[in-house]
């Protein structure tokens, strides 16, 4: 029923899967996400649209393996079905006319960063990109992105390619050049969103975040995706994924992400006992 | 309208002309109504609670034939059937119980299933007690009505039992596609019904199972969900199209479905959405609503981690905050899940839960907790972000608030604190606004219910209808197949005007 056209690497553990989903491809628009089950004994996962063809009736999507259910989906083959697959989901994101908007994007996040920075780009803004990563061997998109930024920097953490450094590092970069940044989208993994926000917020700049908690229905359901802004208890799901990063209790969100630590790794345990040959892969040089 | 407690003269007629069937006749005589009256009620075989809480197989075991003709023996086929008053789809109870007296199961089914498709879910998930046998004539006399129910079920099961379930030949094709919108009772009901009248019927589901409710909230140890599939497997053979994985308002809108063709719409989408408490500390790990708690254990089937992916935390002191069959569905399956304490906090006392009577006992029966007058006011954390305590009040009953029941009242200086590493919201649920959200025009009442006409179910958008949860905001099973079937009456008779 939701027919894989390809799955392939495209950095370590980064993997690129086209799925066959008309409705879906039909009325995604950037800031969207899919719920997906890999299996029929699966787990619901969100990930984000990265890119669609309506024509083809086609979605991108660009997921990082990290436990049970990202290994699975890292195991189908062009042609295998994915069990379950639901969307678009979620608020789209408020585009507009901004000026010079500065997308930063960490790690697999510059996955979702790229179909909102395209939309950021058509709108008539400046894109100024950050793009951060552990090391070269795992950036991604770099091509796509520079396709679409008036100017792209990439820092990494050991300085393997461009500049050696965080994203935070990058933006301080750009607010010392005097840049003016008139709006800022930044994700990634929580903790690079917390600190980009604290900066942006030192310096007056509206800054959108995508939060990623743990979701079971994703359609305001269950509730498994609250987190907190501004205080308040808000459902990513629906209400979300961005959410204005000033807001934003990073903290709680962390701490929420860690609720099933010990079951991921009995389940991860698991599923490598089903494929010894992996376990190298899985668990030996993640670098 | 709401909730229908008048017996309409067309169903008068038909209850009066079988009453006067001679077989009813002749059956009135073989026992004498004091003869009738002198039975016991049959109790309904359980599995013993120490073994059952190990498991999630069913509790009750159902009735044998013999059990279920000595039940309905008790039954005095009254001439003014009250029961059926009680019952919101009117089916004619004492048709199908004297039925069984005579020993036709399949028979009793039949009657049933002129206006109830899903006889084997109500059976044993319907509030009896303030439905059919609420209104029994022996619960008149204050004796212990006949056990509808539990004959209601048995008649089902046994019709399963015996393999292929009879389809019945749908005559008319009409040509017309009808959509549906939501897998629950409501939805389920309504297509169902336009199936056998001759529609083109497509449901749209938003999770990757159909049943709404009864697949992702109510456990397999009250419903269990072979049951449920092969309900749902009658309205596939009946024709009824099932796409899953369809979340109306965001894969398409109404509007982009009216342009595919579908002429006319059920919106059956319940009332999903958990209502929090708002209390400090609810964002913390181990903190659950009911709805992410069973949908993790029924839907995702959590119980068997680590053979299926989705985890659930088993807890040793779990709390679950709320008095409804919801929070019973969940201590229990807390319970089942290894919980040496597994705790009802309400902030009534037992007389005002709302829970089914059965629920409570056998809640009881399983060793569930029950601390009642109690209210949480605040939740404490470890320093992993993980629930560690739950600050409660006492709380005393003053005057009675507009639901009629009487209004807690915090005892101030009461506080004290509870240790837990678990703790379940179950204070009710509020319908989903994706719909109303993308579908302009839609008038809604106060908590974002889909407003009605009652008699039509027709919504304010001409050839939408609407009913269950989403119009009720949260009520039961039989009450939303009810307006189903109500609403599948009002379509056909706007696809037939047009
Ligand atoms: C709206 C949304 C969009 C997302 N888009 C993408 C995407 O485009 N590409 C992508 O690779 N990932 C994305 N994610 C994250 C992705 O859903 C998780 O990585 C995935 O669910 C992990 O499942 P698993 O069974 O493989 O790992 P698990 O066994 O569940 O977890 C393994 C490790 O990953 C961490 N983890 C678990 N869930 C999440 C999560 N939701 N976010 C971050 N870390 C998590 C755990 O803490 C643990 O350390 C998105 C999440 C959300 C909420
Ligand atoms: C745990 C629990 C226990 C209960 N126990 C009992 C009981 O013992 N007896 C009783 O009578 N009642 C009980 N109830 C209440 C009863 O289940 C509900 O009143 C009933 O299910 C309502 O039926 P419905 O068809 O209106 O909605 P639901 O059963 O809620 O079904 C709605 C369906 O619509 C789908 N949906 C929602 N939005 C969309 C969308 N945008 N597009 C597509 N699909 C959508 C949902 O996924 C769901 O499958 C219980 C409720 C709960 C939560
Ligand atoms: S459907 Fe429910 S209320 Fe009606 S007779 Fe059956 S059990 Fe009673
Ligand atoms: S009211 Fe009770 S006794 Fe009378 S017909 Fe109905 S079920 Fe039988
Ligand atoms: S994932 Fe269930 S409410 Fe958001």
């Amino acid at each position: 029923m939701y027919k894989i056209i390809f799955n392939r690497p495209i950095a370590n553990k980064v993997k690129h899967m086209r799925v066959k989903a008309p409705f879906i491809a039909q009325k995604r628009k950037p800031g969207n996400f899919v719920i997906l089950i890999p299996d029929e004994h699966g787990e619901r996962i969100p990930l984000t649209i990265v890119d669609s063809n309506p024509e083809e009736g086609t979605i991108d999507l660009i997921y990082q393996e990290v436990g049970t259910s990202t290994y699975k989906l890292g195991l189908k083959k062009d042609g295998d079905d994915l069990y379950r697959i639901v969307g678009p989901l979620g608020k789209p994101t408020h585009i507009e006319k901004f000026g010079t908007v500065v997308a930063i994007g960490g790690g697999v996040g510059i996955a979702p960063l790229y179909p909102i920075a395209k939309g950021m780009k058509e709108a008539g803004n400046r894109i100024v990109t950050i793009l951060g990563a552990r090391s070269r061997n795992l950036l991604i998109l770099e091509e796509e992105m520079r396709a679409i930024s008036d100017d792209l920097r990439v820092w990494t953490d050991d300085g393997s390619y461009g500049k050696k450094g965080l994203v935070t590092h990058g933006l301080q970069e750009l607010i010392d050049e005097g840049l003016k940044i008139d709006h800022v989208v930044a994700i990634g993994p929580t903790i690079m969103m917390k600190f980009v926000a604290k900066l942006t917020k030192e310096h007056n700049i509206p800054t959108i975040v995508s939060l990623n908690p743990i979701m079971v229905d994703g359609t305001g359901m269950c509730g498994a995706c609250r987190v907190l802004v501004g205080g308040e208890i808000k459902f990513a799901c629906v209400d979300g994924p961005e959410f204005d990063g000033h807001q934003v209790d990073y903290d709680n969100l962390i701490l929420r992400l860690k609720a099933y630590r010990e079951y991921e790794r009995i389940s991860l345990e698991r599923f490598a006992n089903f494929y010894p040959e992996l376990r190298d892969y899985i668990f030996g040089g993640a670098k | 309208m709401k909730n229908s407690m008048h017996m309409p003269e067309e169903l008068k007629e038909k209850l009066r002309s079988r009453w006067n069937e001679d077989w009813r006749k002749q059956l009135r005589k073989k026992l004498k109504v004091k003869e009738r009256m002198a039975l016991e009620r049959t109790p309904m075989p359980e599995n013993e609670p120490l073994e059952r809480i190990k498991g999630f197989f069913e509790v009750n075991k159902g009735y044998t034939p013999e059990m279920a003709m000595a039940e309905a023996r008790r039954c005095m086929d009254c001439a003014n059937p009250t029961c059926v008053i009680g019952c919101p789809v009117a089916i004619d109870i004492p048709t199908f119980v004297k039925k069984i007296e005579m020993g036709d199961f399949l028979g009793a089914v039949k009657v049933i299933k002129e206006t109830n498709a899903l006889p084997a879910v109500c059976g044993r998930v319907c509030p009896q007690e303030d439905q059919c046998e609420g209104n029994c004539t022996y619960t008149r006399m204050g004796k212990r009505p006949v056990a509808i129910g539990n004959l209601e079920r048995f008649v089902a099961d046994y019709e399963r039992a015996q393999g292929e379930v009879e389809v019945p030949e749908i005559k008319v094709k009409k040509n017309k596609k009808v959509a549906i919108i939501g897998a629950g009772p409501a939805g389920l009901t309504a297509a169902g019904e336009l199936a056998m009248m001759g529609y083109d019927v497509t449901i749209f589901e938003a999770l990757h199972k159909p049943g709404g409710v009864l697949m992702y909230g109510i456990p397999e140890f009250r419903l269990p969900k072979a049951i449920l599939e092969k309900e749902i497997d009658y309205l596939k053979k009946l024709g009824v199209e099932i796409i899953t994985d369809f979340v109306v308002g965001k894969t398409a809108t109404i509007d982009d479905l009216k342009k595919q063709g579908y002429e006319a719409f059920f919106i059956g989408s319940g009332a999903g959405a958990p209502w929090f408490l708002g209390l400090p500390g609810e964002e913390l790990n181990g903190v659950y609503s009911a709805n992410e708690y069973l949908t993790r254990v029924n839907l995702m089937r959590a119980f068997e981690f680590p053979e299926f992916d989705t985890p659930i935390p088993r807890g040793k002191r779990v709390a679950v905050i709320g008095g409804g069959n919801t929070a019973m569905d969940a201590v229990r399956t807390a319970k089942r899940l290894g919980a040496e304490h597994a705790m009802i906090i309400y902030r009534r006392s037992r007389a005002e839960m709302p829970a089914r009577e059965e629920e409570i006992k056998h809640a009881e029966e399983e060793g569930i907790e029950f601390h009642f007058l109690t209210n949480p006011k605040r939740f404490i954390g470890d320093e992993n972000g993980w629930v560690k305590q739950m600050e409660c009040v006492k709380m005393e009953l003053g005057e009675p608030d507009a639901s009629g029941r009487r209004r807690p009242i915090p005892i101030p200086g009461s506080e004290f604190l509870m240790d837990v590493d678990l703790v379940i919201v179950a204070v009710g649920t509020k319908p989903n606004p994706l719909i109303p959200q993308t579908t302009p025009g839609l008038k809604l009442a106060k908590w974002g219910e889909i407003e009605v006409d009652w008699e039509t179910m027709g919504t304010s958008i001409p050839g939408v209808f609407a009913g269950g949860d989403i119009v009720r905001g949260g009520a039961t099973v039989i009450l939303a197949m009810g307006d189903g079937r109500r609403a599948a009456k009002a379509i056909d008779a706007y696809l037939s005007g047009k």
